[in-house]
């Protein structure tokens, strides 16, 4: 699985360096005044879709609930804040998101009701019992093929997959019995 | 063979064996490593490296490849982070507002984004716009009335039970190791132990997305603690792109502190708290070099999180309070069934925790809220004063003013919400999905602390002619800010639990960018600290360590007590003798029954078995694999093969098999004690050093051995001994 670290690597490195040069949408930026009461006037929150020099008081509040000379303290007691955000990345997160989850539930559904049902069918059941066993770490040597055996190259691709992922099984396996069945991490 | 051809073969298996043989010098799962050994291989690395620089252009860059390959890693970590983190924070905003409605706009908006442009907000609803629709408006069509708030309800209930589940069972079938916060195995990791898959990619894809489904589901968990596992990932992935991280595990180590100090960077954007908390809490062995890489990775980290976050900047306000939570393990009668643990905890936490508006909010406003003092701008419950003085002048001064109505509704419910967080962060903390403590355990002082704060705020306004009040509150003028309460004691609550100490400062500080409260925030954090100790000297993540039974030898601990090497060494009076190996007397086979008939580690190795004067240490597992790479790649080989570890093979009669020389992997320079040696200096050895095993000797002969599960024993042991002596008084 190595040669995946690359590309899902620089995959991130992107996502991390390119979002926030996503095309800056008119609707993603925004300038916000909240005016608190005055007088017989309630509070009020008023937004515009405004650049940076024209954040203020003046360009945003309109109507302008009081006239002439109190529009000066009105406008001091509020206080204006610009905004941007980028929706293009939220898309794009929430869906890249919501896709690997079902990519998961998926392949869940598959590894806990599917295969076993269809291996049953193709194997049967003597077959099912043997692949459950865990290879035995008590023997010394065992390990020791492990570790040599790694070097060896299978010219098949389809094995490679079906090594890895037995491989992949029997690490999951222990874990759970790790974690779930004795309460702690280590033995 | 005759003499001379022996000979001759020994200088050709001479030439033959200079070559390292593949796996020898790895580790085995859940064992510790030898920093020592890391650390020579890692010179003799730069030393080869060095020597061929000069040769070629070729080398020279790859000699500069090296030297940098270590800012690289870092800075592919940091950025690595900050993507992960960026995402997490993204997809836990939009689920955890999928449980109230549905933004008909645009699907992939929370709650605040949707009503981002409308100008339907108001002053005192800021929340309401019509592109948001609660599920009682979809479902039922209509918005107010007891119907829809049971609708409302029961889908709250619904959304955050699934994710739960979804949680807890994609953990159990992919990778159960992402369970938990993480912090304890890194810190252990750390510290030299070895833990296969820990920080695999499968972890870390699940932990990230169950991560986001457990912060959703409403549970009392933070993500501090799980960003921290996954920077940590991230970093063990990249080190394996360089051969200089991937074959070196301290050196490998470096980059996994590096990584955890981007972690926390990230969790709560304050670079410099990471590298403290990496410092204090997360590393074992804190090189100054690391230090540079540590802060260059959390700044890395923080700055792509920060450009990435279309939310903008979130910054904390915080308060003082004094508060300490004791942490007690929970019962684990349910822990034979995780998955329904998990389902009945977010049950119960979905149930009670939609009423009060306090606890269905995402935890990180609710702290916000808290912290935020009640300024003009703010029209939230908490802030419903009565004002006194009429028209212009109420709002300017912001003078201590009675409680509204709104602000007694406010305490109630927060002090509900306290009883309520306290409980289920107690239970929430030890189920099977990602679950960090650090934001519950802020919510809970920071609740404390702003319910203290307001009632002191009264009682200024209604005794102001009290002496401690006079002194220090001026008649109209603002003294007693509840929001610094609530920071203070967000920052005490954590400090307690954790007892953390400069780190905790440094990230409140940089959370809220008040210079002026470090020193408020410090007294609290020591009183809280002091406190803590006074019941206990374990933080969470020790005792966590210390109830799993990890073998971390903790380097805060003092050692007082005077027993010798001689006491602690194995074998003990009752044990069978040493097992030990002499140098060229044994056979194939007599190796291979030592190692199968017992479960050691390492064997020393002897002269012989007259005198035991000790030649080095050899270690299980490289024997085993020399053995069979010797068989399979060497003809000649059997089981009557003599095995020895000197330089020249033994002088063996002329019929008999070829030998098989096993020097390569002797280790040459154990380190030795004399059994006088008292015991503080053979742990201090052991903490400093990073060893796993030290040989006993006694007049230069060998007694026994002493590897760092017996030290753990023996501390245990002792401690034992000397707590029921102390209760006894």
């Amino acid at each position: 699985m190595k040669f995946l670290i690359l590309p899902v690597a620089s995959f991130l490195v992107c996502f991390g360096l390119l979002a926030p040069v996503t095309a800056k949408n008119s609707e993603d930026i925004r300038c916000k005044c909240i005016c608190p009461p005055y007088r017989d006037i309630e509070g009020q929150i008023y937004k515009q879709n405004v650049s940076l020099k024209d954040c203020n008081c003046l360009h945003v509040v309109e109507p302008m609930p009081v006239d002439g000379k109190d529009v000066e303290a009105y406008c001091l007691r509020c206080e204006c804040k610009y905004e941007e955000r980028s929706s293009g990345t939220i898309k794009f997160t929430i869906i890249m998101y919501l896709s690997i989850l079902g990519l998961l539930l998926l392949y869940m559904v598959y590894l806990t009701l599917l295969e076993p049902m269809l291996k049953r069918r193709l194997f049967g059941h003597s077959q099912l019992i043997q692949s459950e066993d865990d290879v035995g770490d008590q023997q010394p040597f065992a390990n020791a093929h492990n570790v040599l055996s790694r070097s060896h190259s299978r010219p098949n691709m389809l094995n490679k997959v079906e090594h890895a992922q037995q491989r992949w099984r029997r690490q999951v396996q222990e874990q759970r019995k790790s974690v779930f069945d004795r309460h702690v991490v280590l033995s | 063979m005759s003499n001379g051809g022996g000979a001759s073969s020994s200088t050709h298996l001479l030439d033959f064996l200079e070559e390292p043989i593949p796996g020898v010098g790895t580790y085995d799962d859940f064992h510790t490593i030898d920093w020592v050994r890391e650390k020579c291989k890692d010179r003799e690395r730069h030393r080869k490296i060095n020597s061929k620089k000069k040769e070629s252009a070729w080398e020279f860059t790859k000699s500069l490849y090296d030297a940098w390959s270590g800012w690289l890693v870092v800075t592919l970590t940091g950025l690595a982070s900050g993507a992960l983190a960026g995402l997490i924070d993204i997809a836990a905003d939009w689920m955890n507002d999928i449980k109230e409605g549905v933004c008909l706009s645009a699907m992939w908006f929370n709650h605040e984004q949707c009503c981002w442009t409308s100008n339907e907000t108001t002053f005192a609803e800021r929340d309401k716009c019509p592109q948001w629709k609660s599920w009682a408006e979809l479902i039922l069509g209509q918005a107010e009335g007891p119907g829809s708030y049971i609708m409302n309800y029961f889908m709250y209930i619904y959304w955050a039970l699934s994710f739960a589940f979804l949680a807890v069972c994609l953990v159990k079938v992919f990778a159960p190791y992402a369970c938990g916060s993480g912090i304890p195995e890194i810190k252990t990791i750390l510290s030299g132990f070895i833990i296969r898959g820990y920080l695999g990619k499968w972890t870390l894809m699940i932990k990230t997305i169950t991560l986001v489904l457990a912060v959703a589901s409403g549970l009392s968990l933070g993500k501090e603690g799980p960003l921290v596992h996954v920077a940590c990932c991230c970093g063990n992935i990249f080190s394996y792109l360089f051969p200089k991280y991937s074959k070196n595990e301290a050196k490998k180590r470096e980059v996994l502190s590096a990584a955890s100090a981007a972690g926390v960077s990230v969790a709560f954007g304050a670079p410099i708290g990471g590298v403290l908390f990496s410092l204090e809490e997360v590393s074992y062995y804190f090189p100054l070099k690391t230090l540079w890489r540590s802060f260059f990775a959390a700044l890395v980290a923080a700055f792509v999180l920060r450009s990435i976050n279309p939310f903008g900047n979130s910054r904390l306000v915080l308060f003082y309070v004094e508060y300490h939570t004791p942490w007690r393990r929970k019962s684990t009668r349910f822990g034979k069934y995780p998955v329904l643990e998990v389902i009945l905890v977010a049950a119960i936490t979905a149930v009670v925790a939609f009423p009060n508006p306090y606890t269905r909010q995402n935890t990180s406003e609710l702290i916000k809220e808290l912290f935020t003092d009640c300024g003009p701008l703010e029209s939230s419950q908490l802030c419903q004063y009565r004002s006194q003085m009429n028209g212009s002048r109420a709002f300017t001064d912001n003078p201590n003013r009675p409680a509204g109505p709104g602000v007694y509704a406010a305490m109630w419910q927060l002090c509900l919400a306290l009883i309520f967080k306290i409980i289920m962060t107690i239970f929430t903390f030890g189920l099977k999905v990602p679950s960090g403590l650090f934001i519950p355990s802020m919510a809970i002082g920071a609740i404390a602390g702003r319910i203290v704060g307001i009632a002191v705020e009264q009682l200024a306004y209604y005794h102001h002619d009290w002496f401690l009040f006079k002194e220090w509150c001026e008649v109209g003028v603002d003294c007693i800010t509840p929001g610094l309460y609530a920071m203070v004691g967000a920052a005490a609550c954590l400090g307690g639990v954790t007892r953390m100490t400069v780190s905790l400062v440094v990230i409140v500080f940089e959370l809220t960018g008040g210079l002026e409260y470090i020193v408020p925030l410090m007294a609290a954090v020591m009183t809280s600290k002091w406190v803590g100790d006074a019941f206990g000297r374990e933080g969470i993540y020790e005792a966590h360590i210390r109830l799993n039974g990890y073998p971390f030898l903790d380097a805060k601990e003092e050692f007082t007590h005077t027993t010798l090497a001689r006491e602690v060494m194995r074998p003990r009076r009752s044990d069978p003798p040493l097992a030990v190996l002499t140098q060229d007397d044994l056979t194939v086979e007599e190796l291979q029954a030592i190692i199968n008939e017992t479960s050691y580690n390492g064997f020393p190795v002897i002269v012989s078995k007259e005198s035991q004067r000790l030649v080095g240490f050899a270690l299980r597992r490289d024997i085993t694999i020399a053995i069979e790479n010797a068989r399979r790649k060497q003809e000649g080989i059997v089981l009557n093969s003599r095995v020895y570890f000197t330089q020249h093979a033994p002088t063996l009669p002329a019929d008999s098999p070829r030998p098989l020389k096993l020097r390569s992997i002797l280790d040459m320079s154990p380190f030795t004690v004399t059994d006088h040696t008292p015991m503080e200096i053979v742990v201090d050895i052991f903490r400093k050093l990073g060893l796993r095993q030290c040989l006993v000797t006694h007049n230069g002969i060998l007694l026994g051995i002493i590897t760092k599960k017996n030290i753990l024993e023996h501390l245990e042991e002792v401690k034992q001994q000397v707590e029921p002596l102390i209760e006894g008084h």
